[in-house]
């Protein structure tokens, strides 16, 4: 044993691929550090999942330099130069107003990443909370939370926000509220089939023996064995989030003229589709391309993650 | 098997059925809650939730009386279980009250406006149906090749992308651009007083009046808006189908039999199918739902006079009467699919039973 000691942290960083390839993990660490290193290993192998993250990468940057890459500011306005085709100057055209739609197409990301994270920031927890706490406690508990669950999913996630939109009045903020209100049920439903399947395992007993209280085994012990299939449900729910997103926007229901959000800016461009479709055709690429990217990755940790869903 | 062991113990079946219809009341039962939640969720968004609905209603600058008026109107000075009740009482008699642009009972706009989703919806779950399934045996069939990654991709685009802006391009190209397509709305105003409503359908209504000129022009509009809704149902239908039959014939019996000898044509389609189809059928369900949704946006870039049209134009309105009414129709249908899909999978799936 002295020859070996045990060590937890990877000690130089030649045997750093050794310590995460090793066969028996030495420690909680170790084991934990060695399935995130397999799982990451399986989805750098899924070239379509890679092609997913590298888009969301490229979003992220756009985001967030968006003042310093794009040419022109998403309100600077020339009415010499309206309803301009795409050219070297203005790659993706300009609007009626003389807007160089590249630039705003750039400053959108901001707007539409910020929604989505909002949104599932939001339902993320509270679908967490609430899945977990109704599989743990089961009983009433239990049935009440499944079933205004089920009042939830009685209807399709557009419908939903739109009726909220409705009552909460247009606006990007309440778009956000909305959105989420819509999209926690499902992640709530999936935290209490996770739950279900430990709660009755040998390590919550044992933490019960040692005093633990219901909180703490929820928060400590039921939630993180939760947030792998809840983080993956998240992903792949993002697409759709921004997909509603977008149509609020397009209803004039979300964020409002002029904020360059792509939603919004279909809307407008919707007007010109016939005489001058680079109006609304970009915003929609830009759309396809962020929401194919989520389901992408999406797909790809479903598939590294969960191999029962392979 | 069954039947001999039934002869021999007749108070088995007796028993079995007991449970069986327990089984079935409870589903019934969840069904009256959800519906109930339903009344009480709609109720919460309308009448909770808005900081004040007189003002939804009238606007800002309403004079003293005029705002009291309203106010009584709405029961808002009664207390809230007692409007609640009444709320309910109006809901399950399909009263929504009166839309406030049309000035017309909720429920008499639903019903006119109606029969054109569920043509377009009915069209799209078709050909969703009719492509979807056999695209995704197609790519279980030959996992890992190129026909399946052209189908995952196909499908993951109709997945991804939003179906306004496919409406709009598809208006661009294939109706002004190439003019193959009729242009938005259900009929040329040509036609619109020449028809006579009986199903609501137009093309069967057409149809039945032999006017094949009138059928003509509905379908070369109809083509594009089904077109980009059956592809969304398409895509989620063929990625579940796969996705089922993959594990079917990942199973020992479709080993055996193709060791057997049994083809692989047959294997897929007499074996393995059969077990999936059941679970193929709340999938469909659940895509119609989807379509409804779907149908919304398409319809608004279609001026197509349906429901989701009817909804966004009153919720732009400020009619949350109209609003609050299509939501109660369209989860009660969403709800009713899937208590049928529940009833339909117990009967026909032995493991739920």
């Amino acid at each position: 044993m002295t020859e070996h000691p045990i060590t937890d942290a990877p000690p130089t960083r030649e045997s750093l691929r050794d310590w995460l390839n090793a066969p028996v993990a030495k420690s909680p660490g170790q084991a934990r550090a060695q399935s995130i290193w397999r799982a990451a290993k399986r989805l750098g192998g899924n070239y379509a999942a890679m092609a997913g993250l590298f888009i969301l990468i490229v979003l992220v940057g756009a985001a967030a330099f968006a003042p310093w890459l794009a040419p022109y500011g998403p309100f600077e306005q020339d009415l010499n130069r309206r309803l301009l085709p795409p050219s070297a100057d203005h790659w993706f055209g300009t609007d009626q107003l003389g807007r160089d739609i590249y630039s705003r197409v750039l400053h959108g990301a901001s707007i539409t990443l910020r929604i989505a994270l909002l949104a599932a920031a939001i339902a993320g927890p509270i679908g967490l909370l609430v899945g977990a706490t109704a599989g743990y406690l089961g009983g009433w508990v239990d049935t009440v939370a499944m079933r205004v669950v089920d009042v939830f999913l009685a209807f399709p996630a557009l419908i939903l926000a739109l009726a909220f939109v409705a009552a909460l009045g247009a606006g990007i903020n309440n778009a956000v509220i909305a959105i989420a209100l819509a999209s926690w049920p499902p992640i709530a439903r999936l935290a209490r089939a996770e739950t279900l399947s430990v709660r009755k395992s040998d390590y919550i007993a044992a933490a019960r023996l040692t005093g633990a209280g219901p909180l703490r085994i929820i928060v400590r012990h039921i939630m993180p064995i939760c947030i792998p299939s809840v983080v993956i449900r998240v992903t792949l729910n993002m697409a759709g989030i921004i997909l509603t997103a977008a149509g609020l926007g397009f209803l004039g229901l979300g964020a409002q003229p002029p904020m360059p959000e792509w939603g919004a800016m279909l809307a407008t461009g919707r007007e010109f589709m016939l005489t001058h479709w680079w109006l609304a055709t970009m915003p929609g690429i830009a759309i396809l391309t962020v929401s194919l990217a989520f389901n992408l990755l999406g797909d790809g940790l479903r598939d590294a993650l969960d191999p029962r869903h392979g | 098997m069954a039947d001999a062991s039934n002869l021999a113990r007749p108070s088995l079946t007796g028993r079995r059925w007991y449970r069986r219809s327990v089984a079935t009341a409870r589903i019934l039962l969840t069904v009256a809650i959800t519906m109930l939640g339903l009344i009480t969720l709609t109720f919460f968004i309308g009448r909770v939730l808005p900081f004040d609905p007189v003002v939804a209603i009238l606007g800002d600058d309403s004079s003293r009386e005029a705002y009291d008026r309203v106010y009584r109107q709405l029961g808002l000075d009664r207390p809230l279980y007692e409007q609640f009740f009444t709320y309910m009482r109006d809901v399950l008699s399909f009263d929504f009250g009166r839309s406030l642009s049309s000035g017309r009972p909720v429920i008499d706009d639903i019903t006119r406006v109606f029969p054109a989703t569920v043509e377009l919806a009915l069209l799209s779950i078709f050909f969703g149906v009719a492509i979807g399934v056999p695209l995704g045996v197609a790519a279980a069939a030959r996992q890992g090749s190129w026909i399946d990654q052209l189908i995952r991709v196909f499908a993951l685009i109709g997945f991804s992308a939003p179906n306004f802006w496919l409406g709009l391009v598809g208006l661009a190209v294939f109706f002004a651009g190439l003019g193959w397509v009729g242009g938005p709305g259900r009929l040329s105003t040509f036609y619109q007083f020449d028809i006579e409503i009986r199903t609501g359908l137009i093309l069967i209504d057409s149809a039945l009046m032999q006017r094949w000129d009138i059928f003509q022009d509905a379908v070369s509009r109809l083509v594009l808006p089904v077109g980009i809704l059956a592809y969304g149902a398409m895509a989620f239908i063929a990625r579940m189908t796969r996705s089922f039959m993959l594990e079917q014939l990942s199973q020992e019996y479709i080993i055996a039999a193709r060791a057997k000898g049994v083809s692989r044509t047959a294997v897929i389609w007499v074996h393995a199918f059969p077990n999936i189809a059941v679970q193929l059928v709340t999938v469909i369900a659940l895509a119609f739902g989807f379509l409804l949704e779907g149908a919304v946006l398409t319809e608004t870039v279609f001026a197509w006079p349906g429901l989701g049209r009817y909804m966004t134009t009153a919720l732009l309105r400020g009619d949350m009467n109209a609003v609050l009414g299509c939501v109660i129709v369209i989860g009660l249908i969403f709800i009713t699919l899937n208590l049928l899909c529940d009833l339909f999978y117990r009967s026909f799936d032995p493991r739920t039973r």
